[in-house]
């Protein structure tokens, strides 16, 4: 039995990666994204990128791999998932529940984040579910699988609140609440129609104005050396607050082009900024006002008419923001399509003719800079932390494998390793699953209740 | 009554004689005596005098232990906990606590639909296990069988459930005075059902697991405020708003200690951090994932101690045949019952909880378990005496025998945790009592008192 165990302890151990060190990734096809494609070389030390040319200094007891001419790009950051997150995404039982907050249910343990990995993402921004108007708290996480929920957060990320607009926020046809609450049994929650979303949204505003003010005011009191009693911490406005302060940006899931347009005239009334709008399929018919108001806008390449609301998308919107001047990027919301973001940049090319670097920009340096953190990940450039993707063929293309993912310059991913893991981990199972199955022999059927 | 009677007032001096005595503080006594006075162990050794007119028990063949200690129960409330008030703000305290039988949670109407933690939704925080015991409580003889002389019982209704107390298992006593601790700490839980069910859907907030969690930092953030006003209230209350009472913060303030839920190595991460966030003593429940090596440096880290459940993960009963199991959940399966083992070497304090199981048969089967998984008898021991008396600071009182403890014991024919071991007697608070006959398991099957009593 001890045997069996650590067996199976090493095939989970083995998942955790190895430690970061001095690297130096050679004969690589380098797509910098922000500088260019080049073949050459990638040193990067403590995590941290030293140099990129077409030859670096190797340093003393650097490890060295050799990329076979295979195509490295900066790791992929995804503005828009759900993974990684405990207990629901969502909620909903209030119209305005931004006292939640996504870092307190991370669940570093979700195999998600490894297949996700395994699909080239080293960022994702985690987000609160639609179900209300006023969505809970969010977070950016690194991919590194096998470390704690502290390890996973991107420090220095700023974090997020979800805001949702449209069907999802005013829940037609949903017996939990809206037009759709009928049965007596249960209570309708506020709002049911476009028009309630608005108001709940400024409903809040009214409301974490005039707490901000009381905390102003108490703040002005204790500058002057008096000692007045604070006022109850809010969580739900705290956040809020924190939003009118600029220290929490606001990624707000919406589809329609008026609703678009009512949430940036909200935002402008109460002097805040949209940073980013998800989906926003009919983002290209109100390109320029969202130019002007400085949202950045994140969507599919071609996944529309799930739903009434998202009926009047095309593939070309990410093309049309883009070249009205929006940072455009290529999101996932879902575990899957998360492990092929690659693929979905190529496809602005098809639709809108956006050229090869721009396309694989929507998924690495512009997600970047929609989050705030451009300044450390998106693109391969000295200094920047070494997330970095080897894929065997063109990263654009369908046919494209991942083969490793570094994050802060250790090995995170591993194909090779992948695979052989894999097998061990199927055996390990299969002999567990024989062994409970034989030590308990005489399991009596599950007794039923009487009557 | 039909079994399990107590034998008898009693003289006031009972001696158990020629015994083998295991302390669990000390050394094992070959053979010796423990002198048993007003319900107090007055003298334990080699050499003790048996104290003349004493009701002496002959020993000779036996095993005393110190009595069994649950270390997270619900046995001493009968039926359900009070249920939920979502409005609990205003009202004195106790005031709407609900006779201890009254009928399950599922017929009574449903709590006002909560908008938010302002609501106070699913707490009963002043609620304190000591005033909702009922010596008639059925399982309390059941337990008793098994050797258990002492439970921390709890109410587990709610998400601030109330503060648990710890509760001699005397049958015929008042309530008031198988009282030993009133106050052992709030139980939390982030979910709609507690230990024993409850709850229900579309109820409003919260519903996720983040919205429990910001609920419960709401709870405190609050209760600090409360505090700061209430202190300004009492020191000049001239020209200044009266503060409102509020008994749900009056309940979270008066917890000496806060129980949360963990089973997994990834919620013992988080409700520690929790813990520290909000600046309580802790207490984690649950812990199914102690054994994996993950757990200890978690743990270690935090220096809390823990409760672990004897309810071993188990394969599913008539399982759906196409569901793909996890080699987590087989793992938990296979490796389960070696969480003792883990926590003992990490040095992290544990005490074992029997988590519902009542039976003293299935209890015995799950202990065994742990000790065939690397737990000495020693420390299985320990882990449902000393350690649980220790945990709740009640180590001066019980927990091992010793002078001057209260006369909690189990006087066996065998190993306490072997199957064909008999208890012959478990003395509470000095008072002997037989075993009632084997119950079924799950402890079904049990006789009334009084025909249409409630359970």
């Amino acid at each position: 039995m001890r045997k069996l165990l650590s067996i199976a302890l090493a095939a989970l151990a083995a998942l955790v990666p190895m430690a970061a060190q001095t690297i130096v990734i050679e004969n690589a096809t380098i797509m910098t994204v922000t500088k260019g494609t080049l073949k050459g070389a990638v040193a990067m030390k403590d995590g941290k990128i030293t140099e990129v040319g077409e030859k670096v200094m190797v340093p003393q007891g650097a490890t060295i791999i050799d990329a076979g001419g295979e195509y490295l790009i900066p790791g992929i950051i995804d503005c828009h998932s759900h993974i990684a997150v405990d207990g629901g995404v969502n909620e909903g039982s209030v119209s305005v529940s931004s006292m939640v907050d996504i870092k307190d249910v991370i669940n570093p343990e979700d195999i998600s984040i490894y297949r996700a990995l395994a699909g080239g993402v080293t960022t994702a921004n985690i987000l609160h579910g639609s179900a209300n108007a006023i969505g809970g708290k969010t977070i950016v996480l690194k991919m590194r699988w096998g470390k704690d929920a502290q390890g996973l957060i991107f420090e220095g990320a700023l974090p997020g609140i979800k805001f949702a607009l449209g069907e999802n926020p005013k829940r037609a046809g949903n017996p939990q609440g809206g037009r759709g609450a009928a049965a007596a049994a249960v209570s309708a929650r506020y709002p049911a129609t476009r028009m309630g979303v608005e108001d709940v949204i400024r409903e809040a505003f009214n409301q974490a104005k005039a707490y901000k003010a009381e905390w102003d005011a108490y703040d002005a009191k204790v500058a002057h050396g008096e000692h007045p009693i604070p006022p109850r911490k809010d969580l739900k406005l705290e956040a809020l607050k924190e939003v009118l302060e600029g220290k929490r940006y606001v990624h707000a899931h919406c589809y329609r082009s008026d609703e678009i347009l009512m949430l940036l005239r909200v935002a402008d009334d109460y002097g805040f900024k949209i940073r980013t709008l998800q989906h926003v399929l009919e983002g290209y018919k109100v390109a320029p006002e969202i130019l002007a108001h400085g949202a950045g806008a994140s969507t599919f390449s071609d996944w529309w008419a799930y739903k009434i609301e998202a009926i009047d998308a095309i593939p070309y919107n990410a093309a049309l923001m883009q070249k009205k001047g929006i940072v455009v990027s290529m999101n996932s919301d879902d575990a899957e399509l998360m492990r092929h973001l690659n693929t979905e940049a190529g496809k602005a090319m098809k639709y809108g003719g956006v050229s090869e670097n721009d396309a694989l920009a929507m998924v690495t340096i512009n997600p970047a800079k929609q989050l705030g953190i451009d300044n450390r990940v998106g693109s391969i450039e000295v200094g920047k932390d070494a997330d970095l993707v080897l894929y065997d063929k063109h990263p654009l293309s369908d046919y494209a494998k991942v083969e490793k993912v570094l994050i802060d310059g250790t090995v995170y991913f591993d194909r090779d390793k992948a695979v052989s893991e894999a097998k061990a981990t199927a055996a390990e199972k299969q002999k567990l699953l024989d062994k409970i199955k034989q030590s308990q022999p005489r399991q009596q059927p599950a007794r039923r209740p009487n009557g | 009554m039909l079994c399990g009677l107590v034998l008898a007032e009693g003289p006031p001096v009972t001696a158990i004689h020629n015994a083998r005595i295991v302390t669990v503080s000390g050394p094992v006594i070959a053979k010796g005596t423990v002198v048993i006075h007003n319900g107090l162990i007055e003298a334990v050794g080699e050499n003790v005098a048996i104290p003349a007119g004493a009701w002496v028990i002959d020993g000779e063949g036996m095993t005393v232990y110190p009595g069994l200690i649950d270390a997270l129960s619900t046995v001493g409330i009968p039926g359900e906990a009070p249920a939920a008030a979502a409005a609990g703000r205003g009202g004195g305290r106790g005031q709407t606590t609900t006779p201890a039988t009254t009928a399950p949670a599922a017929t009574q109407p449903a709590a006002p639909r909560s908008m938010g933690p302002e609501d106070r939704p699913q707490t009963t925080s002043w609620v304190l296990a000591a005033d909702e015991i009922s010596p008639s409580d059925h399982r309390i003889e059941t337990v008793r069988s098994g050797g258990i002389t002492t439970t921390a019982t709890y109410p587990t209704h709610g998400i601030f459930a109330g503060q648990g107390s710890l509760i001699d298992l005397a049958g015929d006593e008042k309530a008031g005075e198988m009282v030993v601790a009133p106050s052992l700490g709030q139980y939390i839980s982030v979910t709609r059902t507690g230990l024993g069910g409850g709850g229900g859907f579309g109820s409003g907030f919260p519903g996720a697991l983040m919205g429990y969690i910001a609920y419960i930092r709401q709870i405190y953030l609050d209760a600090d405020h409360y505090k700061l006003v209430k202190d300004a209230y009492a020191k000049d209350p001239r020209g200044m708003e009266r503060p409102q009472y509020d008994r749900a913060l009056e309940g979270v303030i008066e917890s000496k200690r806060i129980l949360l839920p963990a089973n997994r190595v990834v919620e013992m991460d988080r409700m520690l951090r929790l813990a520290v966030d909000l600046k309580q003593p802790v207490i984690l429940y649950g812990m199914r994932e102690a054994y994996r090596a993950e757990a200890a440096p978690v743990l270690k880290k935090y220096s809390s101690p823990v409760l672990l459940s004897l309810k071993w993960a188990e394969e599913p009963r008539d399982p759906d045949p196409e569901a793909d199991q996890t080699l987590r959940s087989l793992l938990n399966i296979d490796q389960g019952p070696a969480a003792a083992t883990m926590l003992k070497k990490a040095g992290v304090p544990f005490a074992f909880y029997t988590d519902g199981i009542d039976a003293p048969r299935d209890l015995n089967r799950a202990v065994k378990r742990a000790i065939d998984a690397g737990l000495s008898r020693e420390d299985a021991l320990r882990a449902f005496t000393l350690s649980p008396a220790e945990i709740y600071g009640v180590a001066d009182r019980l927990g091992s025998i010793e002078k001057g403890k209260i006369a909690n014991l189990v006087l066996t024919k065998g190993d306490i945790f072997d199957s064909n071991t008999r208890i012959d007697t478990v003395f509470v608070d000095g008072k002997p009592y037989k075993p009632a006959a084997e119950t079924p398991p799950g402890g079904r099957g049990q006789t009334t008192e009084e025909p249409g009593e409630i359970r």
